[in-house]
């Protein structure tokens, strides 16, 4: 998964009510309706969250023009478990934090020595 | 900033000497070698990784995390402790004792993998055309507790936390 893709799922479920959504369809595929009714929100609000989701790759809709059921599509999930998972991620970010301290560092000892 | 004028170079070569590419290898069933290379003298390397007035400043891993407990008491047998903090507040911790220092080369630490066997990282520090190069091989008491993850993979679960609700509940 590149980095992008990710980026766009974390967006996508940086939203506490798409989040929601998306535990209430890993029970099973639901309508829109459905979806809507816990929510308290208007069919055309869930559209919108749903858009996202459908974006992201994390649901899809059925074909079906009167029900389109949503179902939910886990596999970015599973991406964003392995990554987050990753022992790799520490010390990426560690690492790259390193690099520009150590500039910071070496700077302020020629800033030093000039002194 | 560094150039990457060195880009090009065969994977064989650009395997050491490049900066800004951490590598992870997994040479056998019990170890895990993160190596890396930065762009500074080696002394002035040895000491970012050993000093706990750095190492607060850098090894914080996610973004969110702070190190507010870094004590380092630097010689054979010598305690070290970190501690990490997320923003909600959760702390994650890391303790173990040295148990070979040779600066500024080589230093070996010892602790406990999540399942309370030993774990040992050596890591060493090599110059080369002003660069240093940073080998970590963490050894396991077996591929199963390697397998398992580190505390550091637990911190980026806990800095995910809120997605993985989404991903259990899905039971894939």
């Amino acid at each position: 998964m590149s980095s992008d893709a990710l980026s766009i799922t974390f967006a996508a479920l940086a939203d506490p009510t798409r989040r929601a959504i998306l535990a209430r369809l890993a029970t099973g595929e639901c309508t829109v309706g459905e979806l809507a009714k816990p929510f308290a929100m208007s069919g055309p609000a869930v559209s919108k969250h749903l858009k996202v989701l459908e974006r992201a790759g994390l649901v899809a809709r059925g074909r079906d023009a009167q029900w389109r059921p949503v179902r939910l599509q886990a596999a970015p999930l599973k991406k964003v478990a392995d990554w987050a998972l990753d022992y790799r991620q520490f010390w990426d970010a560690s690492y790259e934090r390193l690099d520009a301290y150590l500039t910071h560092l070496m700077t302020e000892e020629q800033h030093d020595d000039s002194k | 900033m560094t150039t990457r004028s060195d880009a090009a170079a065969p994977a064989s070569e650009s395997a050491r000497n490049v900066t800004g590419r951490t590598e992870y290898l997994t040479p056998n069933d019990r170890e895990i070698v993160v190596a890396r290379t930065f762009d500074a003298p080696r002394s002035l390397v040895w000491a970012v990784f050993t000093d706990p007035t750095h190492l607060p400043k850098w090894h914080t891993g996610p973004a969110g995390f702070t190190m507010p407990v870094c004590e380092i008491d630097l010689r054979p047998g010598g305690k070290w402790n970190y501690v990490w903090r997320n923003r909600q507040g959760r702390e994650f911790g890391a303790a173990g004792t040295y148990r070979e220092v040779d600066p500024p080369k080589r230093m070996v630490q010892v602790t406990k993998a999540l399942d309370g066997q030993e774990q040992t990282n050596t890591t060493t520090f090599t110059e080369e055309n002003g660069r240093t190069t940073v080998t970590v091989t963490m050894l396991f008491a077996s591929k199963e507790t390697r397998d398992q993850g580190l505390p550091y993979a637990k911190m980026g679960l806990e800095a995910s936390y809120a997605l993985l609700d989404a991903y259990l509940a899905s039971k894939i």
